[in-house]
């Protein structure tokens, strides 16, 4: 670079720049929290589907699955499976139960968990809930 | 080596290739179970193994940071390290803890895990890559207060150079964006938008302060030019990371319950992202060809340019591929995702990392670089570990465009398994790739640690 590209002006546009892209960032982020009860299906945020967060987040289901789009790649998107069960929340709940302890040969099975009935309901319950949030009609279809 | 102190970097080396190999591991193990499904099912569930191997790589990357910074800090700074023995004690806090939770997340069931650990106290488990109990990150937090202070007093007391400020501002943002761990509400939307200030903001923000800083100090320890040009460029390259990747958050936050004006916000700011990993590549290469002298270490030389190209290509191209919004309205959470994470991790960290340790571990043992022997064997896991990367990310980039076109994009879309078996091939090849890649872990771990026969390793002098 040439000398009428100093270090200091460098410098400047270092903390000048990242500074006030910090501070938009923040702006956005106010206006975005401001934004989120119309969008983020929170007035329909129960105890049970808080419940059924805890149990999602306690037995690592992000990490075959994903929600909204995010986790692991290696099992079908569940951000909108209680719609693909065509809202059938027994169908969900049989589906987790009906897992087989040894897994099954040569494919990709889900764990068995052995949840309770209520746990079940939670589980559910946040499923639903998942499906609910605004995601800007993500994803393009029924399959995830 | 110019400071007795700088050689505690040995110890978190070490960690840290040994924590490589074992990720590596359970990578391998994870792609036979992309296309054996029933592998290790029920004892190692493909969650457990990637838990495994994501956390391992973010752990070693750890390791290699500290390490790196116990390197150059004292040498930038002109004095000893401030406390050698907080260094070691953390380092053995650090592994022990990162030891527990890995032997944790294989012999114990996560739900159990949560249970002992007392998730229910303060809930922080249970996300992608913070799938920590939440004492080991509170550990995590200890260990980096205590590593920030050594690291810091020494900046602090000593003579202050570019390089060092630079790596402060990108380890205290570490530090500081990792709080945000703590903060799991119930608003799985809020969840998410915090979540990404731990891992956006790390690794597209202040982990590329790391990276550069690090690249740069090599950079002026192997070429021997001028430090102004390196700290001119070193101050253009962050001041562009940091321009573009803040706002370039908002790519994430297209689909997650976030109002609609971030795909505009996250598509613009984010096309801008490959610029500073553009200027990266451009800063290594002037750099080199400008070289006052040449440096013996060839390998770390070596290690260096990989760096700079394939941060470029991981990170810039291939996060460009699909970050603006109607392209990632199809590609989102697909293995086009995946294909991204692997090489933008490798070229930018994991090099970075064996860059640093290429250059300094000789120094640390007396010698300005290895015997040629060893050096060739070290390029050729230079070449076997980048040339297989390319090939994974080529066959899950390949997996990715099928998976989105049968499962999204076509008139009549598949179900995620039917459309899983469709694309088994790309995973095989991709195994297949994985395993080479493995061969050049061994490699270079073994370069290391053979005896190096020849005579002419020339000693530094005292």
């Amino acid at each position: 670079m040439q000398e009428v590209f100093t270090k200091s002006m460098a410098r400047n546009i270092y903390y000048g720049g990242s500074m006030f892209f910090v501070l938009l960032f923040l702006a956005l982020t106010f206006d975005t929290q401001g934004a989120l009860p119309k969008l983020d299906n929170s007035q329909n945020l129960t105890e049970q589907v808080a419940a059924g967060k805890r149990l999602w987040e306690e037995n690592n289901c992000i990490g075959c699955h994903t929600l909204l789009g995010e986790g692991a790649y290696f099992a079908p998107e569940l951000g909108n499976v209680y719609k693909r069960f065509g809202e059938n929340k027994d169908a969900i709940k049989a589906f987790i139960r009906s897992r087989p302890v040894e897994g099954i040969p040569g494919r990709r099975s889900m764990p068995q968990f052995n949840f309770t009935e209520e746990q079940l309901d939670n589980i559910v319950e946040f499923l639903k809930y998942s499906s609910e949030i605004n995601t800007n009609n993500w994803p393009p279809n029924i399959q995830g | 080596m110019q400071y007795q102190s700088q050689s505690v970097a040995k110890l978190y080396f070490l960690a840290a290739m040994g924590l490589f190999a074992g990720q590596i591991l359970f990578g391998i193990i994870l792609g036979l179970q992309y296309v054996m499904g029933d592998f290790l099912f029920p004892e190692i569930p493909f969650n457990v193994a990637r838990m495994v191997h994501t956390n391992l790589l973010i752990v070693w990357l750890l390791f290699g940071f500290m390490g790196a910074s116990y390197y150059l800090v004292p040498e930038e700074s002109g004095r000893e390290l401030y406390s050698p023995k907080l260094a070691v004690l953390m380092f053995w806090v650090f592994l022990v803890a990162g030891a527990l939770t890995i032997l944790g997340y294989l012999f114990v069931p996560y739900s159990g895990l949560a249970q002992m650990t007392g998730n229910g106290i303060l809930p922080t488990m249970g996300r992608e890559f913070l799938e920590q109990p939440t004492i080991t990150k509170l550990g995590i937090v200890v260990v980096a207060l205590a590593f920030l202070y050594n690291v810091g007093m020494t900046v602090l007391t000593g003579r202050k150079t570019v390089v060092t400020i630079v790596l402060m501002t990108g380890l205290v943002g570490l530090a500081v964006f990792f709080l945000f761990s703590f903060y799991n509400p119930d608003n799985l939307v809020k969840d998410k938008y915090f979540w990404w200030w731990v891992v956006h903001l790390w690794v597209e923000g202040v982990w590329e302060l790391i990276l550069a800083s690090i690249l740069a100090f090599v950079l002026i320890k192997t070429t021997g030019v001028d430090r102004e040009v390196i700290e001119k460029w070193l101050y253009i390259i962050i001041a562009m990371t940091l321009i573009t990747g803040i706002i370039g958050t908002g790519h994430h936050y297209y689909w997650i319950g976030t109002p609609s004006y971030w795909q505009w916000w996250g598509s613009i700011f984010s096309a801008l992202e490959p610029i500073p990993f553009f200027m990266l590549t451009l800063f290594a290469f002037n750099t080199i060809n400008k070289r006052k002298r040449e440096h013996p270490n060839k390998a770390a030389v070596l290690w260096a340019m990989g760096t700079a190209v394939m941060a470029f290509l991981g990170a810039g191209v291939w996060g460009f591929l699909h970050t603006l919004s109607p392209v990632n309205y199809y590609t989102h959470g697909s293995q086009i995702t995946a294909a991204h994470g692997h090489m933008a991790f490798y070229g930018a960290y994991v090099m970075v990392v064996l860059t640093i340790m290429s250059y300094a571990i000789p120094l640390m043992r007396g010698q300005q670089a290895k015997s040629n022997r060893m050096q060739v064997m070290e390029m050729w896991s230079f070449w076997l570990m980048t040339v297989s990367m390319v090939f994974i990310t080529l066959f899950l980039t390949g997996a990715g465009i099928l998976q989105v076109y049968l499962q999204r994009y076509s008139d009549a879309p598949q179900a995620f398994m039917v459309v899983q078996e469709k694309i088994s091939l790309f995973y095989w090849m991709r195994e297949a790739a994985g395993l080479v890649f493995l061969v050049g872990v061994v490699l270079f771990i073994l370069s290391f640690f053979l005896p190096q026969e020849e005579k002419n390793m020339q000693a530094q002098p005292a």
